[in-house]
Order: C-alpha cells, then structure tokens, then sequence
C-alpha cells in the first residue's frame, strides 16, 4: 500500500471511506457503517506514487512489504467470468482466441482498478480492499491469502491451450501442466499436453503435480525429437516424471514424522503426430476424443487407476453401483515414493475425422464423465478456438459446484503446427 | 548450563504447530508456538544491539537479592542459617562484573550490601565484603514484600544495564502491607526488572508468592526444607546469570475482526498472558516475556477469526519476538505465522493437533489441581477427589511424573487411567503446597 502524504490522508478522512459520512476529527471507526476509517485508504493510492515511509501497517513491525512478489497477480475470481477471460500478462498467443477484456478499459470492480492501477509500491487486498499485502501475501488488515501464480493460469500455443484453476472449494491449485509443440526427425509437427492432478491426502501434492508435468513434458518431447515411437516416449516419460515425484519425499522435511504420506500425483499426457495421437497415463485423470463431427461417437480413452474401474473391470459392480460407493475415487496408481509398482498405461488412436482431444482430471470429469456428457459441453468450434474450449470446459466445472481443481488441455486433431518453444506451465 | 562467558545475544526462532484446516463455519484458531533461543556468536544475521550492553564483553546485568529476616525466620533458628548460607552461596555464583546488591525485608527493606545507596560490582573482594555483611543479618520485625521490592526496583535503577532481575525469599505472610499496596507496587515495577520468588518453610501464602513471581515473569518454588536452600538459590542464580536478553515482547497480530480468546505460556509453566496485552499498532499487541537466555518456552494462542467460505485461506496470526530499541521502535527477532484454512474434508479438519491437544491438557492439569485444592480446603470432599482424580488421570496420560509424583501425596491413587482417587486423611502442609506452587509446571509432548 502506497503511503500517503499527511495532507492527503487527512482530506480523506473528513468522510468515511465506506459510506461517505462525515467524520470528526479523532474518530477511529465511522459512526454510521463501523468502518475503521484508521485503516489505510485503498482509492486515494491509485493516482498519488508511493511516496513517504507510508502510513500503513508498518507500526505492526512486519514490515510495509516491499513488493519483491515475482509474478502478476491473477484476476480476482470469478466464476461466471472465468471463461473468455484472460490473465492479464498472459495474452493468448493466438489470434483466434476471444480478445481478453482490456482490465484499464473495462472496470467494474474497484478491485481490479486497484490492481491495474500504477500502484507498483504494493498491492491491496483483493478480499477487503483495504489492507495492504505483506510479504508473505496475506492482507495486512482481514488477513485473507491474496491469489497466488497458480490458482488461475492459461497457456496456448499454436495447436494446443491448457486452463487451470483452483476451483471453488480448495485453498491451493494442486494440479499442473504443460504444453509444447514440437516436430518430429521427419519434420512431422506434434504437439504435446500433459495434466497432472496432485494427491491431496499426500504431502506437498502441489509441487508433486508441478514436478511430474515439468520433468513428464521435457522427456517426452526429448524423446520424440529423437524419433521415439510416441507410446515408447510417452511411457518412458511417465516412469521419469514418477522418478521426479519418487525424489520429492527425499526432500522432506524430517520433522514431519513418518505420518504424512510421499508426494504424489496422477499424469495423464497426449502426443498428437500425423495421422496418430497417443495418450499416456497413470492414475485417474482422463483424456477424450470429441470429434468436430457430432454424430460420430466420442469416446473416452483412458482406464482410471481407481477403485471404481477395478470393481467395473473385475465384473465385481455395475459402474453406477461403482461410481456410487465412496471409495470410487481410491486411486490405485499414482506417482510417488510409496507407488507399489508404477505401471504407464499407453495407447494410440487414429480416428477417420478431425476433432479435439480433451486431456484433463477430475475435477472436470466429476461434472462430465461420459464421453457423451463430455462431447456435450465442448463447444462445436473447439478444433479452431482450442482455448476457448478450455475455458469453456474449465466454466462448466465451476458452475457444476468446482469442488476440485479443474484442469483441462485442448489437442486440435490433425495437429497443425510448425515448431514452437515449450511451455511448462 | 548457561555458558557464563558468552557474552552474544541470543538467536531466537519460532515454531508453529496447527492443524490449519477448519471446517466450514469453523473460527476457531489454536496453534502452539516454540520460542528457543540459542546463544552462541550468531544473532541469525540480526544485527542485535541491546541498549547498554557493553561491547568489550563485559555482562550487562544487575541481581538484587532480598532476604527475609522478620521475625518468624528464627522459628527454628536454622532458617536464618540457611538462608545467611543460601544467599552467600547465591552471591559466589554472581560473576564478574556483574552488579550486586543484597537487602534485607522486614515490615520495611533495608540495604545490607553496599548499602550505599547502590549496587556493587562484583568481584573477588566485593563477595568476600557481602558475605561478611550477611553475618550482621539477624531476624526481627514483619513482612511488608512489596517495600523490599521498591528498594530492589530503586537499586537496579542506578545501573544502566539490559538485564535486571531479583531474588526473593520469605518465609511468611505479606503481614504488615495492604493487597492493594502489594498490588500497586508490583504494576509499578513490572517490566522494570524480573524476579524469582522463593517460599521457605509452610507458613507462607502460595497464591501471594504465584502471584509476585508471575507478575514479575518469575520463577517460583518452595523450599519445605531450608537445608535445601543453598542448592536452589545456586541454581537460581546460574540461571539469571544465563540471561543474555531482556524485555522481550511477544506481538500478535490478528486480522481485522478477529477475537484473541488467550495467550498462555505453556511450557515450561503455564501463565495466563491475555491480560497483559500492551497495543502494538494496528491489530497487534504485545505480550511481555521477560528476560531469555539459552531456553525454549511454548506458547497457546487462541483466536477466533470471522467466518469465509470453503477454499478460503487466511493468516489467522502473526506472532513476532520483539526487542524494544532505544528509539521507540522494535526489532523483529524471528516470526512464525498461524493460518486458517477452510475446507470441507471432514477427516483434515476434524484432526487434532498433538502439541495443541497436549497443551491443553496441561493447562487443565494446572486448573484442576488448583481447583482440587481449593475444594479440599473448603470441605468440598467429593469436588475434590473429582478434580485431584481428574489430575491424576491427565498428568499420567501426558507423561508429567513429577505431578503425578506431588499428587500422590496429597491423593492415594486407586487407579491412575481412569482417575479413580481417594483423598489421604492426613497430608502434610508441605506436600499440598509443593502441589500448589508446582501445579503450574508443565512437560513437553512426548517424542
């Protein structure tokens, strides 16, 4: 929070900053609304520069905080505006995308002024609109948890877009993933995404997710440039992002006792070349084929690692008497120091038509688990507006209750690229 | 054992331990913070600069010792021995350089050493010349503490030292003083030095002494026995001569529309801080902690924290170690934060917190006894074999043997699990008031 010069801030206080009524001199709580009209100005900081040793918080000794925070922060959320919009900072690659509402052109919630407003000396709580954020990124006043880098992200590049969110039910982003396009020896563009979902029972599921889509999309796409079948690629990445997550529970703290479990993750990942796309996975993060073709069928084209598939497979329950049971979500593959035998499940397709492969966990499937639930929420125009089929889907999730985190990527089928960079969200 | 030629502040740092998840609608906050300190040529790269300690590594402290010499310390005449022995023992502990005085309480206080006005500073000479000036004590007169305890405050004014403590012993009831003048003496010197408290023999009032001690953020004990005088006030001294820094805050911050229910020490004795909060800026406030050297001390915090929805996290507290400056300001030593997270997995918010549930059955361990006692003091059998039951069962579920060890005298313990107990007919003022002074002694969770 900027600092006020003295003279600034008493003009401010003849009104309270809430409701506007008038103030006596000495007051530290407005008459009318209970305001504390003590606590720094949020409005005032947007056009005066951060000038003097500020009047905030800085009497509670922890510090004015400096803003060394690396990254942008993301929009205030919103679930109905989710979709169509974009993370300032990040403007989608491609021209086909919907262009984002410009924040400067297009407030309506004084918050979002505050944040694209020229107050670079700090920030101001997205929850109360009136603390300051400190160091550690709460709000110096309410205390809320300002977003953090990973509740809300989106890539896209050309022939594939991911969007990620936390939803509207967990504190933390536990899911991650990457996208990449790339070509093949022969000059064959792919494109590559790969989701991971964070166990959340398990310890740091957050950076077993982020490791496993890092270390999972790098292998993979060595391994293709280097003219690996895609199934060899795929599972030989799977078993090195295992590996990435497997290290994670040596890092652990040693204080934490032997009563949390290792990091782990799922990873479900895609490869789309030529006439062939392949999937990979462990765990129960899905990917599915929609095509642009309506009444041709889509399918589903992975088997969860779950409790349910198991119970479906063995014969043992119908899958509405599987779904049903509390335990169908049990995992019984995942990625981590305590997997019992990690076991990569790979295969290719080469479908007639053109379409989208839909790679994504849990927390969209929960609101669309068939292949025929799926197709009906993915927009027609998905193979062209790969990213705002992402959004669209990561929409449907958050209006269906978002009780997970969401993540989704978007695969154009034929994959229509020329070499691009990779991307690790 | 403190190192005595150290001469670094120490480093201080800070753990928490939570269970950060709550349910939904769930606002209240418990976590236990551990404060250590440890000394050593490092202040964790805090440039630390405690105002009037001597660079040269000279010791920047000043002990008052006040010894009780009213009448009753004839009764027997080895009381006055001991605590004449007890205190030369305490004044060959005194290091070098370190000021010194030593005065004698009645129903007035008098200087016995330098009795000039101020302190001594000490040395080989200067013990040799107090332990002379002990032999002249000779016991007459009443109790007045809270005059001893003006004089003592009057005495360490005159060094320009960081750490000031006394030591104090009696054998008897705060006679011949008004409560309330006990009581304005101790809000006027609080904060200005800290002080032990000592109980010689059964005749003195256990709450009177608690609450001196507490006051004054130390330590108190009994000492039945005055033979073992001369050992406790060794270590006593040792231990105040271990103290590298003083007036050290504790500040809390908490969010706007938040409530703090409590903020107790709770290792290595329970003391009820919430009442002691001095405002600290906005939403925080300080809770004094006294003087640290070499040790680790834990601490409960309670806070209830308005409502947010499932998903939402908020910084629940802020607890900061603070060193006041010579300038007004203060320096942040080490901070811990205390979250909240709402979330509705049922099986992360229903868990409990090991350190916070072992806590808080330390804090009733300490209540109980006290409220055993009372009952016990008043006729109240059964009230009293229910609470003292109720003590024995947590001080034997959370391992603190040496309360189960003091109740075992006052109770005879039936069956400890359970806290089926039947009270002792005879039990001996000792036993009940090593209970009482001791209640407040807490154990740390079991690895």
């Amino acid at each position: 929070m900027p600092g006020l010069p003295e003279s600034a801030q008493s003009a401010q206080s003849i009104s309270c900053p809430s409701c506007a009524e008038p103030l006596e001199e000495g007051d530290k709580f407005c008459g009318v609304c209970g305001a504390d009209v003590t606590a720094p100005l949020p409005a005032a900081g947007a056009d005066l520069p951060g000038t003097g040793p500020s009047g905030n918080g800085s009497a509670a000794g922890t510090g004015n905080g400096e803003f060394t925070d690396p990254f942008a922060l993301a929009p205030p959320r919103s679930p109905a505006a989710a979709p169509g919009q974009t993370a300032p900072g990040q403007p989608p690659a491609s021209a086909d995308a919907p262009a984002p509402p410009q924040p400067a052109a297009e407030v309506t919630d004084p918050r979002e002024e505050l944040l694209a407003g020229p107050a670079p000396q700090g920030r101001t709580c997205v929850a109360c609109g009136v603390g300051g954020v400190d160091a550690d990124g709460y709000c110096e006043h309410c205390g809320h948890a300002q977003p953090r880098l990973r509740d809300h992200q989106e890539r896209e590049l050309e022939g594939v877009a991911a969007v990620s969110d936390r939803g509207l039910r967990h504190h933390r982003n536990e899911d991650a993933f990457a996208v990449a396009a790339t070509s093949l020896p022969d000059g064959t563009p792919a494109v590559i995404a790969v989701v991971c979902d964070g166990v959340s029972s398990a310890y740091r599921p957050d950076d077993a997710s982020a490791a496993a889509a890092a270390v999972g999309s790098e292998k993979l796409l060595d391994a293709l440039e280097h003219g690996s079948p895609p199934e060899q690629a795929m599972h030989d990445a799977l078993l090195a992002a295992a590996h990435a997550v497997a290290v994670l529970a040596e890092e652990d703290d040693v204080r934490q006792g032997p009563h949390h479990n290792a990091p782990a993750c799922t990873c479900v990942s895609a490869v789309a070349a030529g006439p062939v796309f392949t999937v990979g996975w462990i765990g129960d993060s899905r990917a599915y084929w929609v095509p642009d073709d309506r009444s041709t069928p889509s399918a589903r084209l992975t088997e969860d690692d779950s409790w349910a598939a198991r119970m479906v497979s063995a014969g043992l329950m119908s899958e509405a008497e599987a779904y049903a049971d509390e335990r169908a979500h049990a995992i019984t593959g995942w990625l981590g120091a305590d997997a019992v035998d990690i076991d990569p499940h790979t295969a290719s397709f080469q479908p007639e038509g053109t379409g989208v492969v839909v790679v994504c966990t849990d927390g969209l499937w929960n609101y669309a688990e068939s292949a025929a639930e799926l197709a009906a929420v993915v927009p027609a125009d998905a193979r062209t507006r790969p990213l705002h089929c992402a959004q669209t889907l990561v929409g449907v999730a958050l209006d269906g209750g978002g009780h997970d985190n969401v993540t989704v990527a978007v695969l154009p089928f034929p994959a229509t690229v020329g070499r691009a960079g990779s991307e690790p969200a | 054992m403190a190192n005595f030629s150290k001469s670094n502040v120490p480093q201080f740092s800070v753990d928490i331990y939570q269970n950060e998840y709550l349910p939904e609608g769930g606002r209240e906050v418990n976590a236990i913070v551990t404060v250590t300190s440890t000394g050593g040529g490092t202040s964790g790269g805090h440039p630390l600069a405690a105002p009037g300690y001597a660079t040269d590594g000279a010791p920047g402290g000043a002990v008052v010792i006040m010894v009780d010499c009213s009448g009753s310390m004839d009764y027997p005449p080895t009381k006055m021995r001991n605590a004449r022995d007890a205190t030369a023992a305490a004044i060959d502990t005194i290091r070098d350089g370190v000021a010194f005085a030593v005065v004698g309480g009645t129903h007035q206080a008098r200087e016995v050493y330098p009795a000039n006005g101020g302190l001594a500073v000490a040395d080989a000479q200067t013990r040799g010349q107090a332990k002379q000036a002990l032999r002249k004590l000779t016991a007459g007169g009443g109790t007045a503490i809270g005059t001893w305890l003006r004089l003592a405050d009057r005495l360490l004014a005159t060094a320009d030292v960081p750490i000031r403590h006394g030591i104090l012993l009696t054998d008897g009831r705060n006679e011949h003083e008004k409560p309330e003048d006990l009581r304005a003496t101790l809000e006027a010197c609080a904060g200005r030095f800290t002080c032990d408290a000592r109980g010689v023999g059964t005749d003195w009032e256990v709450k009177e002494l608690t609450g001196i001690a507490s006051a004054m953020l130390g330590s108190v004990d009994i000492v039945a026995d005055p033979a073992g005088l001369k050992a406790d006030f060794q270590a006593m001294m040792e231990t105040a001569m271990g103290k590298e820094v003083a007036d050290v805050g504790l500040r809390l911050w908490t969010p706007q529309g938040s409530e703090i229910k409590f903020v107790k020490q709770v290792a290595p004795t329970v003391e009820d801080l919430t009442a002691r909060r001095t405002e600290a800026g906005p939403r925080a406030g300080d809770y004094p902690t006294g003087s640290w050297g070499d040790e680790s001390r834990d601490y409960h915090v309670c806070v209830q924290v308005p409502n947010a929805g499932v998903g939402q996290e908020m910084l629940a507290a802020r607890l900061s170690l603070v060193l006041p400056q010579p300038d007004g300001t203060s320096q942040v030593l080490s901070q811990g934060l205390v979250r909240a997270v709402w979330t509705d997995d049922m099986a992360a918010s229903t868990r409990i917190n090991p350190q916070v549930a072992h806590y808080t059955g330390q804090a009733e361990l300490a209540s109980v006894i006290q409220e055993g006692l009372e009952a016990r003091k008043s006729g109240d059998i059964d009230g009293a074999t229910a609470k003292l039951g109720r003590a024995v069962q947590l001080a034997s579920a959370s391992g603190n043997d040496d309360t189960a060890k003091l109740l075992a005298k006052v109770v005879d313990v039936v069956d400890a699990p359970s806290g089926t107990v039947r009270l002792k007919a005879r039990v001996a003022d000792a036993d009940e008031m090593t209970l009482e002074t001791r209640s407040t002694k807490t154990v740390r969770v079991k690895k």
